[in-house]
C-alpha cells in the first residue's frame, strides 16, 4: 500500500478552487463550498445529505436524479452545482407537506407504483413538474413525457395509473 | 374486535411511505463520519497479465489517500473454498486483486481511495496500466464444437441437469406426421438494477465491521467477508434494508463489497465504493445461449418426440449452469425425448442467474416450436397445448403437487378474447400496421430450502418477527408481516418484521421465486412455536381456565387465545405476558422442508400469456399493444404486490423479446453498449395494456403456506408469446432475441 505523502503536486480537491453556492432546497437554504466540477446530484446527496434523490447512471439516461429546479424538472446529474447558485430546488424530501403526503405520493402507494423504490423519487418529481408543463393530456402523452424516467422493476403501468389518477383528480 | 385475516389481502407496501418520501436509505446513503470514497479501475484487456500499474500521477493528486491493487493487497486465503459464496457454481471463484492475471475485460484491477468521490474518480483515470496481452475467445457461436458437459456441484441440486433420454427420439421424430426444427439464439443480458452496486463499510475497530451492502443475501455476504478476510462471523454485520433492484445480480457478493472491505480494514477508516453504470456490466450476466429444437407430432396433434439441446457460455473459472432444456417434457408428455445441455468456457466473467434464468431462455425455444407445429397442423395454438396437457410429469414420472395450468389457458383466453382470433397469419391490419396475437405456456420450479425465523411478543402485545432476508422490491416485508399477523392471530399494526440484517436468523439468498414460500414458512413456524409457549404460560396463570385443555383445543385470534368450543373463555396475549412479569415470550424456529415428501412430486408454478402486437409494415417496429397473463402459483399472499411482480415479469418479457441485449465486440472481447442509453429497456411509452389473472390453486404439499412464488413466472411465458404474436402478425418466425425491426422488413 502506498501511503500518501504530503507533497501535493495538484490541487484537485484543495479548497482554493471551491466555490460558494447557495441552494434553496425544500425551502431551506443550503450554503455549500463545492468544487466547480461537483454535480448538483452529488451536491444534494453528499453535501446536502439529502439522499432521496437517486443516482442510477450519472449520465442523464435514467431519470432517477430528477429534481424540480425553479419550477422545471431537470436531471441533477447533468447539472453542476455551481450553475444553480441561488436556485429554488425541490427534491423528493420536499414534496410532502410536512407529515401530509402529496396526493401523487398517496396515489403511488395505492397503485403500488414501485417495487424497489429506487426510481420512485425521480418518477414523482418528474411527474409533478411534467403536469405543470401542461403539455400532456392523454395517457399516451403522459407515458411519452414520462419516458425519461426508467423503471427497471417494471412498475410502469402502475406508475402511469397513479399519475393519471392524480391528474384527473386535480382537474376535477 | 374481530381482526380480519391478512393473507390474501391487498395490503399496501408497508415501506411505501419511506419510498415515496425519499426516506428509504439504500446502501450508498448512510452518512458515516470521515467517509472515504473509492473508485474502481478495470482492465481494458480481455486476457493476459498486468505488467505494471503506474500510480504516480494518481498519487500526486491531493486528496488521494491510497491505491490498492494486487501489488499491495491484504493477505488473502489460498483456498478457493474460502471465496465460495452460497451461490458459487462448481469451479474456482473469482478472487479480486489476487494476482496479475486478467481473466476478462472489465476485471477490477485497482481501487483508488480518496477524500472525495470526484477526486477518486479523476485519480482513477490517471492510473496507467501496461499489460502482456494473450489471445482470447469470447464468441459462443464460433466455439460450439468445444461444448462439453457441465461439472457437477452443490448447485446441481437446485439446478438439475437434463433427465436422460426416453424412448427412441430419432425414430419417433422420423415417423412423426409433422415436424418442426428450430435454432434459437439468445445474446448476453445484464441485470442493470437501477441502483448502482454500492458498499459502505463502517470500521468499528478491533476487526469489527458494519457493512451496508447492495445484496440479495445478508448472511451470504457475512460468511463471504468473514472467510475471505479471516474475521469472526459475529464481527461482520451486513445490513441491507433497502435494495434498489437486483434481479439476480445480488445473489453473489459483488466485487465492490470485497474492495470496500479491504480498503476499510487496511486504512482503518469508513469507506464507500460505488460502481458506475459501465462497471455494472463487469460482473455476472445472462449467458449467450444457442438452442436447437426438433419436435414431432401425429396428424391429430399429439406431440410424440421432443429434442431440445442448449449450448451456453460460461467463464473459464466456473461452470455456471441453468435449467434450459428440462421444461418441454414437464409441459408436454411426449414418450420420446432427447435433452442435452452443454457449456463452452469463454474468456468472460461467470454468468449469473438473471430473472427466470434458464426458464425464460428455454421456454422461448419450446413455445415457439409448439407454435410453429400448431400452424403446420392447422390447430389453434392453445388447442395444441390442451391436446398435449400433462396431468403428470412424465419426465420425472411424478405427479404434480398441484397444477392449474388448464385454468390459466381458459381464463386467460377468455379475458383476452382469444376465441375471436383469425387463425391465418398476416390477416389483420390497423392502418399500416399488421396485427397479430400469440400465446405461450410458462412454468417455473418451486424450490424448498431451510430458513430460520425468530418471533417474540412483548407486554404491549406487539409481535416482532426477524429474519436476515432482504426485500429487493418483491414485497417481502409486507408479505412476511401479513403471514406473521395471521399465524399468531394478531392485528397487522401490532406486527413488526425486521429483516435485511445478517445478525438476524439465517435466511437463504433471496431469489428463485422461493422467498415467500421458504422464509414465509419459517415465519409461520416461528409463530407456531411462539403459540405453544404462550399456551404453556397461559396454563400456568392463576385461576387459568385452560388447565386441562390441549393446544388443539384453543384458537389464537384477535390478540388472544380462546377455547375452540367457547369463545367467551379467553385470555389476551397482554394478560398472559403481564402474568409473565411483563417479560417477553420468545420463540425461534429452524424450518426444514420435508424433502422425502417433496421428492415424490414435481412442484411448479404455471402461467399462460396472451399477447397482441402491432408491427409497422414499412418500419418493422413492434409494439406490444395488450397482454394478459394468467398465473397459477398456489396461494397468493398479497394480490397487489404479487400482481406487480407479474407485471414486472411481463415487462421483462417485452424487454427480452424486443429490447435488451449486451453486444460484444469479439475482436476486443469487450461489451460495447455499457450504458442505459445503449442498453435498451422499455420506457413508459413502450408499455401498453397489461392484465394479470391469478387462478385459484390449492397446494398442500409445497410448503406450509401453499404459496409458490411469483418473481419469475410472469417473465417465463411473456417473451415467447410475443415472438408467436409477431409470427401471427407478419408470417415471419424470428428465433433470435431480441427481435429487431430489420429482421421484420
Ligand atoms: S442519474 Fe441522472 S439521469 Fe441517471
Ligand atoms: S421501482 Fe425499481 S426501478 Fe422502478
Amino acid at each position: 500500500m502506498h501511503d500518501k505523502n504530503s507533497s501535493n503536486t495538484a490541487n484537485f480537491s484543495s479548497n482554493s478552487n471551491a466555490t460558494k453556492v447557495q441552494l434553496h432546497i425544500n425551502k431551506t437554504t443550503l450554503h455549500l463550498h463545492v468544487m466547480p466540477w461537483v454535480s448538483l446530484l452529488d451536491a444534494i446527496r453528499d453535501h446536502g445529505k439529502l439522499t432521496g434523490t437517486k443516482k442510477g447512471c450519472d449520465h442523464g439516461q435514467c431519470g432517477a436524479c430528477t429534481v424540480i429546479c425553479d419550477g422545471k424538472r431537470i436531471l441533477s446529474c447533468l447539472t453542476l452545482a455551481v450553475m444553480k447558485d441561488g436556485s429554488e430546488i425541490t427534491t423528493i424530501e420536499g414534496i410532502a407537506n410536512g407529515e401530509v403526503l402529496h396526493p401523487l405520493q398517496t396515489a403511488f402507494i395505492e397503485h403500488d407504483a414501485f417495487q424497489c423504490g429506487y426510481c420512485t423519487p425521480g418518477q414523482i418529481c418528474s411527474a409533478i413538474a411534467m403536469l405543470e408543463e401542461g403539455k400532456a393530456d392523454t395517457r399516451d402523452e403522459v407515458k411519452e413525457q414520462m419516458s425519461g424516467n426508467l423503471c427497471r422493476c417494471g412498475a410502469n403501468t402502475n406508475i402511469i395509473d397513479a399519475i393519471m389518477e392524480f391528474k384527473d383528480k386535480r382537474n376535477e | 374486535m374481530k381482526i380480519s385475516k391478512q393473507i390474501g389481502k391487498s395490503v399496501n407496501r408497508l415501506e411505501g411511505h419511506l419510498k415515496v418520501t425519499g426516506a428509504a436509505k439504500y446502501a450508498g446513503e448512510y452518512d458515516v463520519p470521515g467517509l472515504l470514497q473509492g473508485y474502481i479501475v478495470n482492465s481494458t484487456i480481455t486476457k493476459g497479465k498486468i505488467l505494471e500499474i503506474d500510480e504516480s500521477a494518481a498519487h500526486a493528486l491531493s486528496g488521494v489517500v491510497a491505491i490498492f491493487s494486487h501489488n499491495n493487497r491484504t493477505k488473502l486465503p489460498w483456498f478457493d473454498i474460502m471465496y465460495a459464496d452460497m451461490d458459487a457454481p462448481p469451479g474456482t471463484p473469482f478472487k479480486p486483486f489476487y494476482n496479475d492475471q486478467i481473466l476478462y475485460n472489465g476485471q477490477p484491477i485497482a481501487l483508488v481511495v480518496a477524500e472525495t468521490f470526484e477526486t477518486a474518480r479523476y485519480a482513477a483515470t490517471l492510473i496507467k496500466v501496461t499489460y502482456d496481452e494473450e489471445p482470447f475467445e469470447t464468441e459462443l457461436a464460433a466455439h460450439l464444437d468445444d461444448a462439453r458437459d457441465p461439472k457437477k456441484g452443490i448447485a446441481t441440486f437446485i439446478k438439475p441437469l437434463p433427465p436422460s433420454a426416453n424412448g427412441d427420439f430419432e425414430k419417433a421424430y422420423n415417423d412423426a406426421d409433422v415436424q418442426y426444427a428450430g435454432e434459437f439464439i439468445h445474446g448476453t443480458e445484464h441485470h442493470n438494477p437501477l441502483e448502482l452496486f454500492t458498499t459502505t463499510t463502517v470500521y468499528e475497530g478491533d476487526g469489527k465491521l458494519t457493512v451496508y451492502d447492495k445484496t440479495q443475501g445478508t448472511s451470504n455476504c457475512q460468511i463471504y467477508i468473514a472467510n475471505v478476510f479471516g474475521l469472526h462471523y459475529k464481527d461482520v454485520r451486513i445490513l441491507s434494508p433497502f435494495v434498489g433492484g437486483a434481479f439476480g445480480s445480488g445473489l453473489r457478493p459483488q466485487y465492490q463489497l470485497f474492495l470496500c472491505v479491504m480498503a476499510s480494514l487496511e486504512l482503518k477508516r469508513n469507506v464507500r465504493v460505488t460502481m458506475d453504470r459501465a462497471q455494472m456490466f463487469t460482473f455476472g450476466h445472462r449467458p449467450q445461449t444457442i438452442q436447437k429444437t426438433r419436435f414431432g407430432a401425429t396428424a391429430d396433434g399429439t406431440v410424440t418426440a421432443i429434442n431440445h439441446t442448449a449450448i451456453a457460455e460460461t467463464s473459464q473459472h466456473e461452470d455456471y449452469t441453468e435449467v434450459v432444456v428440462n421444461w418441454a417434457n414437464m409441459l408436454y408428455p411426449a414418450k420420446n425425448t432427447l435433452l442435452d445441455y452443454k457449456l463452452v468456457p469463454l474468456d468472460v466473467f461467470s454468468p449469473m442467474d438473471m430473472r427466470a434464468p434458464g426458464g425464460s431462455t428455454g421456454l422461448h425455444a419450446i413455445e415457439a416450436t409448439m407454435d410453429a407445429l400448431s400452424y403446420i397442423l392447422k390447430v389453434d395454438p392453445m388447442e395444441l397445448r390442451l391436446l398435449n396437457y400433462a396431468e403428470r410429469d412424465v419426465s420425472a414420472n411424478k405427479p404434480f403437487s398441484s397444477k392449474e395450468l388448464k385454468q390459466c389457458y381458459l381464463q386467460g383466453a377468455e379475458k383476452f378474447g382469444w376465441a375471436n382470433r383469425k387463425s391465418e397469419p398476416r390477416t389483420t391490419r390497423r392502418g399500416n400496421r399488421l396485427v397479430g396475437t400469440g400465446m405461450s405456456s410458462g412454468i417455473w420450479d418451486v424450490i424448498a430450502l431451510p430458513a430460520k425465523a425468530k418471533a417474540s411478543i412483548n407486554k404491549k402485545g406487539k409481535l416482532k418477527v426477524k429474519s436476515a432476508v432482504t426485500d429487493i422490491g418483491t414485497g417481502t416485508l409486507t408479505v412476511m408481516t401479513q403471514i406473521a399477523a395471521d399465524s399468531l392471530g394478531i392485528h397487522i399494526d401490532d406486527v413488526t418484521f425486521e429483516y435485511g440484517d445478517s445478525n438476524m436468523p439465517l435466511s437463504p439468498i433471496q431469489g428463485g421465486s422461493y422467498t415467500t414460500g421458504v422464509v414465509g414458512s419459517a415465519v409461520k413456524a416461528a409463530c407456531e412455536s411462539l403459540k405453544k409457549k404462550i399456551f404453556k404460560k397461559a396454563k400456568k396463570m392463576n385461576n387459568s381456565t385452560f388447565n386441562s385443555v390441549a393446544l388443539e383445543d384453543v384458537v389464537f385470534e384477535d390478540g388472544s387465545m380462546h377455547l375452540k368450543q367457547d369463545k367467551s373463555n379467553f385470555v389476551t396475549f397482554k394478560e398472559i405476558i403481564a402474568d409473565n412479569d411483563g417479560k417477553k415470550i420468545k420463540a425461534s424456529k429452524n424450518n426444514i422442508p420435508n424433502v422425502l415428501k417433496l421428492k415424490q412430486y414435481t412442484r411448479a408454478a404455471h402461467s399462460a400469456a396472451f399477447v397482441e402486437v402491432e408491427v409497422d409494415e414499412q418500419l418493422g417496429i413492434v409494439n406490444v399493444t395488450r397482454a394478459v397473463t394468467a398465473v397459477a402459483a398456489g396461494k397468493i399472499i398479497n394480490p397487489k404486490t404479487a400482481r406487480s411482480q407479474i407485471l414486472g415479469g411481463m415487462i421483462w418479457g417485452i424487454s427480452k423479446a424486443l429490447r435488451e441485449e449486451t453486444l460484444m465486440d469479439h475482436n476486443l472481447g469487450k461489451y460495447m453498449n455499457t450504458d442505459l442509453g445503449e442498453y435498451h429497456i422499455p420506457v413508459h411509452a413502450d408499455i401498453h395494456e397489461l392484465d394479470v389473472i391469478f387462478v385459484d390453486e390449492k397446494d398442500d404439499i409445497i410448503n406450509e403456506l401453499g404459496s409458490k412464488g411469483v418473481g419469475e413466472i410472469g417473465l417465463a411465458s411473456m417473451a415467447p408469446a410475443i415472438a408467436n404474436a409477431i409470427y401471427h402478425a407478419t408470417g415471419k418466425r424470428v428465433n433470435k432475441f431480441p427481435i429487431h425491426f430489420d429482421q421484420l422488413l
